[in-house]
C-alpha cells in the first residue's frame, strides 16, 4: 500500500487550482488560432483576437481568465493500492479550494440555493470518484462556470430516437443556447448509463483535449457531423454571428438499459479550464 | 466610434443603432442577480435605491476579488436574462444602459423602446482584457452579497456593442442571420 501525505494532496491540488485560473491550456489556444483562421465574420474575429489578448493579460498579470472562477469540480481515479495518510481525501480537496479561491482572489460563487446566501469559500466542492487498480491518484479539477452549465441539459430520449435524435437534440440545444453559454462553446455529449450517469460522461467529456479526436471511429464521426452542423447555426463567437460556434465536440457513450436512451449535452464556454494532477 | 458618459441623457442613447461601438468613460455600476432582487424590493417598499438610476448604466458583473494594487480582479459580463424579471422596473425609472451578454426577454427589449434604454453587449469571458478599462471600484450597497454587491465604477474607454437599440433592432437576431447555413 503506498501512502501519500494529506497535506501534498492538498497543496498540489491548491497550486493547480490557482494556475487554471490564470492560464488557459494550449489546447485552447491552439482552438482560438484555428477559429480565427475560420472565422470568416469580421466581429466574429474581432472577439478571438480579444479571447487571445485576454488570455496572454491573464497570465502575465495573474488576472483570472474569467471573473466566473467557477464551482470547483474534481474527477479522482485512486488506485486501489493507494491510501491518504493524515486526514480525508475530500477533506483535502475542499481546503485546497478554500485556501486557493482565497488566497488567489478568485471569486466564490458557492451559494444556498433558497436564501442565495454566498458560502464564503467556493465550497463545497463537487468530487466524483473512480477506484481504478495501481499505486496511483490521478485528480482532474475543473473550474466551472455557471452561465454555460445553465445551458446544458439532460433527456431521456426513446431508443427509437437513434442517433439522428441525439445529434438533433444536442444541436438544438447549442441552437437555443445562443450567445449565452459564451460561444465558441465546447460540447461535452453523455449518451447512456442511467439519468445521473448520462450527466456525469457529459461532463467528463469536457475535459478532453480540444481538437482530440475519439478513438472511437463511430463517435469520433458522429462528434464530426454534429459539429459541422453546430457551426452552421450562424451563432459565432460572442454570438454576434459567424462561423465558429463550437471549438469542439467530445461524445461519451456507455451501456444503458434496453428501454432508455439518455442523453446529457454539458455546454462549456471557452474559458476552458482544467488541470491534471498527479501522484 | 461613439462615446458615452453617465449620466446619460434619453436622446443619446436613442441616437444609438444595434452594431455600433460605444466607448463608455466616467460612472456606472454593477449589479447582478441578488442585487437585482433587493433593487427591486426597494421600489415595491417605496425605499430609496442606493443609487440615482435616472440615466443610469449597469453592468451585470460580479467581479472576483481585487487583489492588492488594483482597484478590481476579472470583470466581464455575466448572462443578462437571468436580470429580464427585474429589468423592465428600472427602465421606467430612467436606466439608460445595461452592460451584459445573451439575449433579452421581449419585455425588457419593450421596456427599452418605451423608456429610452439601450442593451449593449461586452465580451463574455474576457473578465481579465475589461478590468484594464476600470479604473477605481467602491461597494455602496449590499455590501454582504460579496461578489453580487452593487459598486461604483469609474471606467475608461470601457468597449461594447449596441445589441439592442431604442428602434427594436436585434444585433444577435440580424448577424446569426447572415452566417447561418440550413
Amino acid at each position: 500500500m503506498r501512502s501519500i501525505p494529506y497535506n501534498t494532496i492538498k497543496e498540489k491540488v491548491k497550486a493547480a487550482i490557482m494556475e487554471a485560473a490564470f492560464i488557459a491550456g494550449e489546447d485552447l489556444m491552439a482552438g482560438f488560432k484555428r477559429a480565427l483562421e475560420q472565422e470568416e465574420s469580421p466581429l466574429g474575429k474581432e472577439i478571438l483576437n480579444q479571447l487571445i489578448e485576454n488570455a496572454e493579460i491573464a497570465r502575465k498579470e495573474r488576472i483570472p481568465l474569467c471573473q466566473d472562477t467557477g464551482l470547483a469540480v474534481f474527477f479522482v481515479e485512486m488506485g486501489d493500492e493507494v491510501k491518504v495518510e493524515g486526514g480525508l481525501l475530500p477533506d483535502a480537496l475542499n481546503e485546497a479550494t478554500k485556501e486557493a479561491y482565497g488566497e488567489a482572489y478568485l471569486r466564490k460563487s458557492a451559494c444556498n440555493p433558497f436564501t442565495r446566501k454566498n458560502t464564503g469559500d467556493n465550497t463545497p466542492a463537487i468530487i466524483h470518484y473512480d477506484i481504478v487498480k495501481g499505486d496511483k491518484l490521478h485528480i482532474t479539477f475543473c473550474a466551472k462556470g455557471g452561465g454555460s452549465e445553465n445551458m446544458s441539459r439532460v433527456t431521456m430520449l426513446t431508443p427509437s430516437d437513434g442517433k439522428k435524435g441525439i445529434e438533433d437534440f444536442v444541436v438544438q440545444r447549442v441552437w437555443e443556447a445562443e450567445a449565452n453559454p459564451c460561444p465558441p462553446v465546447i460540447v461535452g455529449v453523455g449518451i447512456g448509463g442511467t439519468f445521473e450517469r448520462a450527466a456525469l460522461i457529459a461532463k467528463k467529456a469536457l475535459l478532453e483535449p480540444i481538437g482530440k479526436k475519439n478513438p472511437d471511429p463511430e463517435l469520433a464521426e458522429m462528434e464530426e457531423r454534429i459539429l459541422k452542423r453546430i457551426n452552421n447555426l450562424g451563432i459565432g463567437p460572442g454570438g454576434l454571428g459567424g462561423r465558429i460556434t463550437a471549438l469542439d465536440v467530445h461524445v461519451k457513450m456507455e451501456p444503458c438499459h434496453i428501454a432508455s436512451l439518455p442523453l446529457a449535452v454539458n455546454i462549456n464556454c471557452h474559458s476552458s479550464r482544467h488541470a491534471e494532477i498527479d501522484f | 466610434m461613439t462615446i458615452l458618459k453617465p449620466p446619460v441623457k434619453r436622446e443619446d442613447v436613442e441616437a444609438l443603432e444595434a452594431g455600433d461601438k460605444v466607448l463608455i468613460t466616467g460612472t456606472i455600476y454593477t449589479g447582478r442577480d441578488a442585487a437585482h432582487k433587493r433593487l427591486v424590493d426597494l421600489l415595491d417598499g417605496n425605499k430609496p435605491l442606493p443609487f440615482d438610476v435616472d440615466g443610469a448604466i449597469i453592468f451585470y458583473v460580479g467581479p472576483t476579488p481585487s487583489p492588492p494594487g488594483r482597484p478590481i480582479g476579472s470583470a466581464g459580463p455575466t448572462t443578462s436574462y437571468r436580470m429580464d424579471a427585474y429589468a423592465p422596473r428600472l427602465i421606467e425609472r430612467g436606466l439608460r444602459g445595461m452592460i451584459g451578454k445573451g439575449p433579452r426577454a421581449a419585455e425588457v427589449k419593450d421596456a427599452m423602446k418605451k423608456y429610452g434604454c439601450v442593451y449593449l453587449g461586452a465580451t463574455g469571458g474576457a473578465g481579465a482584457l475589461m478590468a484594464q478599462a476600470v479604473k477605481k471600484a467602491e461597494v455602496i450597497a449590499f455590501d454582504d452579497l460579496g461578489p453580487e454587491a452593487v459598486r461604483k465604477l469609474e471606467v475608461e474607454n470601457f468597449p461594447v456593442i449596441v445589441i439592442n437599440d431604442t428602434k427594436g433592432n436585434d444585433l444577435y437576431i440580424e448577424n446569426v442571420k447572415k452566417y447561418k447555413r440550413e
